[in-house]
């Protein structure tokens, strides 16, 4: 096994760039997920990372080895691809012994590691199968058990749960992660389902046009997100924004003014605002609570329901807040009885709002619950 | 040395006496057509047409090898990323895809005569050069033959997805062996049934390179039904010995699509 460090790397097509100088360090039997919008450039830098696309600029180094200017086959990973690539004139046994044929082991050798594989992924019943006649969940572990048998310093991942399912995709998730902790192996994972991100990922990094937004622990994503485009993009549904206006600033705390909310104190780092400022602030759907379960200090807020779906252990509702032309996502815990135009009070502790520089989309730096300063 | 060859040659005309599946120990016209105007010998056409028969078949399964390659080629060309060789292949197919096989094959009949005599008096050589109506036949037959696989094969090789050359170098497959070992074997399973046809029609357009003097059916049966003026029954013998063709190249063809499927299975 062994880390990934990828440093200023650039990947342009003639005068049109899709990655803008990705630096990450990926630690020896870490499982990284690579996240972001479609045609953010996730599946481009994996296949840089494998070898299948050059870099523009920059470099790649597996291990302690400069990898940037050799042949996928020479790097030392293995690949699941998105539409797992397996040969269909060949039986999964053939398919699993293949990329080991090309290197100098002994058939008993071969034979072991197929073996150990298929014994692994639960797939020995299917060795003299073709993958025409296999399930999109049996080819998905054949390709992983592809994978397996070269032994490879790095695992790489693209889409793999992308063409299963929903039930299979979550079964298949928890195998994967099963995988990981088996073999400890350094593996990186694109997706574009940020469910998979957070539940597999040991760190996430969020890509967005070309760029990382942000590369950290999943819940350090979701309870400080670096900006504006990372809070958006992590959790589910997603988080709602009001824009605002800076109406007081102190040193541990900000006051915003916006419409429907009315003035909000938020906790956070006020030395790089200024009064007047435009602002966004955000408020995830599960930080809101009906106003008879909520604290006194919570912001107190009004909101018209529109309509909202129950799915028995949890209700969606939708609507504005009065006052207010911004559509709100609310998500309520169990069954929660709500009809068209219901006026709902809802409280929300400000310690749980972010704020957001109008221009850049910046978050205004939080304190941990040890009081230590997250700066974006 | 001399001796042992001139064995071997007897040993080889009496075999193929034998088994001649026309005017052999057990050929159709001794069989069933003697003392008729297809029996064997100089009372009948039959060994003429039985000559015929063999010049098809031998041209037909000279031309698929070179047509083959060719083709091949001119698909690889195609899907190039250098831009100079993708427009020679799609010039190559327009213009063999667009001439009239007999033009084409007046043109390397008779071009290809122009051609290598102006080329051998260019050094001196000013000896009267004429082309074998068998090679022009079988080069022309060629081009147009190749021409149309090119398309066929470029089809196949766009429903391989790319992802099967990207698992081939992942794993550490040089860009020949994934040709060899990943690509071509889907790739004769995808393009074989485009091929077939295009096997049938070469078997068809042999009958072309009659007009060059190649002793083929059609030009056999031709003078047949000129000399015995029994013009339907011999040209009725042809159309009996193109399907025969069609009907063993069939039989082949199910061979050959059954072993790519078992080989498939057994791998």
């Amino acid at each position: 096994m062994a880390g990934l460090t990828l440093q200023s790397v650039v990947k342009q097509y003639g005068a049109h760039p899709i990655l803008h100088g990705i630096d990450l360090a990926v630690n020896d039997g870490e499982f990284v997920v690579l996240v972001g919008p479609s045609g953010c450039g996730k599946s481009t830098l994996l296949r840089i990372i494998a070898g299948l696309e050059t870099t523009s600029k920059g470099q790649i180094v597996i291990g302690d080895e400069d990898v940037t200017h050799l042949q996928p086959g020479d790097r030392g990973i293995a690949m699941v691809f998105q539409s797992y690539a397996l040969y269909p004139h060949m039986t999964v046994r053939k398919n699993l012994s293949f990329g080991l044929e090309n290197l100098s082991l002994s058939k008993q050798e071969i034979d072991g590691k197929v073996a150990e594989a298929a014994r692994m992924l639960a797939i020995e019943p299917l060795l003299d199968r073709l993958p025409k006649q296999l399930s999109g969940g049996q080819r998905q572990r054949v390709a992983i058990g592809r994978a397996i048998v070269r032994d490879p310093k790095i695992f790489l991942f693209d889409e793999p749960l992308s063409n299963l399912d929903a039930a299979l995709r979550v079964q298949t998730r928890g195998e994967i992660s099963r995988l990981h902790k088996r073999l400890g192996a350094t593996m990186v994972y694109v997706t574009h389902d940020q469910i998979e991100a957070m539940t597999m990922a040991d760190r996430i990094a969020v890509l967005n046009g070309g760029n990382l937004e942000q590369f950290g622990a999943p819940l350090e994503l979701f309870d400080f997100p670096a900006n504006k485009f990372v809070a958006g993009f992590i959790g589910s549904p997603q988080m709602n924004f009001y824009e605002g206006t800076l109406r007081q600033v102190e040193a541990e705390k900000v006051t915003v003014e916006v419409a429907g909310l009315g003035l909000v104190a938020v906790p956070v780092d006020g030395s790089t605002a200024s009064v007047g400022q435009s602002v966004t602030l955000g408020i995830r759907p599960n930080h809101f609570h009906l106003r008879a379960q909520s604290p006194a200090s919570d912001h107190k807020i009004s909101f018209r329901a529109d309509y909202s779906e129950s799915v028995g252990t949890e209700t969606y509702v939708y609507g504005k807040i009065e006052g207010s032309d911004t559509s709100t996502i609310v998500h309520l815990s169990g069954h929660v009885a709500v009809d068209e135009n219901d006026l709902i009070e809802f409280g929300v502790t400000p310690a749980n709002i972010h704020i957001f520089h109008g221009e850049s989309g910046l978050s205004f730096a939080k304190r941990r619950a040890d009081g230590s300063l997250i700066a974006p | 040395m001399s001796g042992l060859a001139s064995a071997l040659d007897a040993l080889w005309a009496f075999v193929s006496h034998i088994f001649d599946p026309f005017c052999g120990s057990v050929g159709v016209f001794s069989l069933f057509a003697n003392n008729t105007l297809l029996a064997c010998g100089d009372s009948g056409w039959g060994d003429e047409i039985g000559f015929g028969f063999k010049v098809t078949v031998t041209l037909a399964c000279a031309t698929l090898p070179i047509g083959l390659t060719i083709g091949f080629l001119i698909a690889l060309a195609a899907q190039s990323q250098e831009k100079p060789l993708r427009r020679a292949a799609a010039i190559y197919t327009t213009i063999f895809r667009g001439l009239p096989e007999l033009l084409t094959l007046f043109i390397v009949y008779y071009g290809l005569q122009i051609f290598l005599q102006a080329a051998l008096a260019a050094i001196g050589f000013q000896e009267r050069l004429e082309i074998n109506a068998f090679f022009a036949g079988m080069i022309a037959l060629a081009f147009v033959f190749s021409s149309y696989c090119a398309e066929v094969l470029q089809s196949a090789f766009k429903a391989i997805p790319n992802g099967q050359y990207e698992a081939g170098a992942a794993i550490g497959l040089s860009k020949t062996k994934t040709m060899l070992l990943v690509i071509l074997p889907q790739l004769i399973r995808i393009a074989l049934p485009g091929i077939v046809n295009l096997w049938m029609n070469l078997l068809k357009d042999t009958a072309l390179v009659s007009v060059v003097g190649l002793t083929d059916i059609i030009r056999q049966t031709g003078i047949a039904a000129r000399v015995t003026k029994e013009a339907f029954l011999f040209y009725l013998i042809a159309c009996a010995l193109y399907l025969v063709l069609a009907v063993l190249s069939s039989i082949a063809i199910g061979f050959i699509d059954r072993w790519t499927k078992r080989a498939g299975a057994s791998r």
